[in-house]
């Protein structure tokens, strides 16, 4: 009988192309804004897997990774003294205006690295010699970069080409790939004297300080002494990327928009879909009535039901999942809109399209249960 | 009818109403109905005497309020709605005056439903479907869908898919009051052969005075209750009377 009940869905195209449609439209509204959401998260933290140090040490009332507060130069010290702490770095981060060469302004995060063992490098050099950094006024940029400070030239800016920090000249001795910063800063990485030349003057130039556990330590348990003994905040790397990201669930409007728009999806999908299914059914009603009178249990007509709502609702989720993967291999060369497409985004708009679909099929259930099949017999 | 036959359908004092308060409606009044194997049994009156609901009752499609039902040798009363339903499935065929075959399938499709519900495996019920269109002379429309033919052929097809089981009792409601004269001829003449097979019974419900000549009994009810049953003699005068 399951195969005539999937002719019987499939041969009424018009709701069949509205069931479909209703489901494809709800699973890429839900995959695909949680795939937005997701890789906005994910740029939240690029920072810390942009420098990929095992210990973050920073200022005790830093809430998430991109926030900057000072710290004294002595503090580096004090960090290194901590029993299980194998080394410890300053680190220099802040956003400073860049000149480019038709004269705009463009503002870019400058990434003071310590000199000696230039620890947070970047992850990924595509051209140029990290160890240049060394050398006075020298600069490596990332892709960003490039297309940003590259304003008014004929050919992109490259090695040995310069352009202006805060007045000062610095000199391209590397490209770097990066992964896009929250706030859209092309990364200047450079040596932490150098950024504290280009940097304004302050009492406090310190940004946070880049630390290692000893081997046998983990990196947790050094955090949990760092933070006992000094009186800063140290964080792991996974510890800094949760505390960031549930800074930005708490104090940003960012997740409650791209919520509402993942629930309205969902409430479109029963809607239209419910709605879409339960007139098919009332449609049916008199050949399902047929069915039962010929023979048919509740139950038997119940699994028809379910195998049409749950094939057009597996039909619709890979259409809108597929709708979503093509829209992700379009934007992410580009770097934008930001898009992350886990496994448990897959997972939580199928078990949504699952309930959808039951929801819809629980509808036209509960009319055939309640139905007479003596209906047959009425005019 | 034969004197030997055995009966098919008894029906003792069944009464059944719809609707509570003022707006009750009784149906069937006490209604007392008796169909015996082999025989074609029309049940003919007025509209709203209660013909429709009595089959309904009949067939086990509606639950009645009192009296005994009993079926082929199985007391109906007895029975759970889920033991209904199955006892439908395998001993009664349906034929409706709507046709209700399902328009998104093929003949073929329509025909073995019944049998696909009985159990059997899908190409040996298309094979069977197939068959028994050809023996409605629609061998060549299995592929078609109920929609591309004439009213009198889907009330072909319908009958058809009401054999496809071989069920012994075969309900029929108003078969060819939505056909033409040749055409509705034509659907009694398939209707009378499939009442002669053994231990058969068909039980047709009908305002058509055009089909009466092929009943071997007829039962006219009036007002929720049995007015007369006519056989032999008094049937075919009643038949002269109605040319």
């Amino acid at each position: 009988m399951f195969h005539l009940a999937l002719k019987m869905l499939m041969g009424d195209r018009a709701k069949y192309i509205m069931l479909v449609g209703g489901l494809t439209f709800s699973a890429l509204l839900m995959t695909q804004q949680t795939a937005v959401f997701q890789g906005l998260l994910s740029w939240t933290t690029s920072h810390l897997r942009n420098m990929r140090a095992p210990l973050w040490v920073v200022e005790a009332h830093v809430d998430y990774a991109n926030e900057t507060k000072p710290l004294r130069d002595t503090d580096v010290n004090r960090v290194r003294s901590v029993k299980g702490v194998d080394f410890a770095v300053p680190m220099y981060q802040g956003i400073l205006k860049a000149r480019a060469f038709d004269g705009s302004d463009k503002q870019v995060m400058i990434i003071g690295l310590h000199g000696a063992t230039l620890f947070g490098r970047p992850p990924q050099m595509l051209a140029g010699n990290l160890e240049t950094l060394r050398l006075p006024n020298t600069v490596v940029i990332d892709e960003l970069g490039v297309q940003r400070l590259s304003a008014g030239r004929k050919k992109p800016i490259g090695l040995g080409d310069t352009f202006e920090i805060n007045d000062r000249e610095a000199r391209v001795v590397g490209i770097c790939r990066t992964e896009r910063h929250f706030f859209g800063y092309p990364y200047v990485f450079t040596s932490y004297d150098q950024a504290l030349q280009y940097a304004p003057r302050q009492r406090k130039m310190l940004s946070l300080i880049l630390a290692s556990p000893k081997p046998g330590v983990t990196p947790a348990e050094a955090a949990r002494r760092i933070s006992a003994e000094t009186g800063l905040k140290a964080y792991t790397s996974d510890e800094f990327a949760k505390v960031t990201v549930a800074y930005i669930w708490k104090n940003t409007g960012i997740p409650m928009s791209f919520m509402t728009t993942i629930i309205l999806g969902f409430i479109v999908g029963v809607a239209v879909s419910g709605q879409t299914f339960y007139s098919f059914v009332l449609e049916n009603l008199r050949h399902l009535g047929a069915l039962k009178a010929m023979g048919a249990s509740t139950w038997t007509l119940a699994r028809m039901l379910l195998l049409q709502a749950f094939t057009a609702g597996f039909i619709g989720y890979g259409m809108g999942v597929g709708i979503t993967a093509a829209f992700g291999y379009a934007v992410l060369p580009g770097g934008q809109p930001p898009f992350v497409l886990e496994a448990s985004s897959l997972i939580r708009t199928a078990v949504a399209i699952v309930v959808i679909c039951f929801f819809a099929a629980l509808l036209g259930i509960r009319k055939v249960a309640k139905l007479e099949p003596a209906v047959v017999f009425r005019g | 009818m034969k004197p030997e036959s055995k009966s098919a359908v008894t029906a003792s004092g069944v009464t059944k109403s719809f609707g509570v308060g003022d707006s009750r409606t009784v149906a069937l009044k006490g209604t007392d109905f008796h169909a015996a194997e082999g025989e074609l049994h029309l049940v003919v009156g007025p509209s709203g005497c209660g013909k429709t609901t009595l089959l309904s009752v009949v067939a086990g499609t509606l639950k009645w309020d009192a009296g005994d039902i009993q079926v082929l040798g199985t007391k109906l009363n007895g029975l759970s709605p889920s033991e209904i339903t199955a006892f439908r499935g395998e001993h009664i065929g349906f034929i409706f005056q709507q046709f209700n075959l399902i328009p998104t399938l093929s003949c073929v499709e329509n025909v073995s439903v019944p049998l696909l519900l009985n159990g059997t495996k899908r190409a040996a019920a298309e094979r069977k479907a197939a068959e028994l269109l050809e023996l409605v002379g629609l061998g060549d429309k299995g592929r078609k869908r109920p929609t591309e033919l004439s009213g009198g052929q889907q009330q072909r097809v319908a009958i058809a898919r009401a054999l496809s089981h071989e069920p012994r009792l075969l309900i029929c409601d108003e078969p060819t009051s939505a056909l033409d004269s040749e055409t509705g001829h034509q659907i009694m003449d398939l209707l009378s052969t499939a009442a002669r097979s053994p231990g058969r019974c068909v039980i047709i419900v009908t305002h058509d005075p055009r089909i009466y000549g092929y009943a071997d009994r007829i039962t006219a009810m009036e007002d929720g209750r049995l007015k007369h049953v006519l056989a032999g003699d008094p049937l075919k005068q009643f038949v002269q009377s109605h040319r």
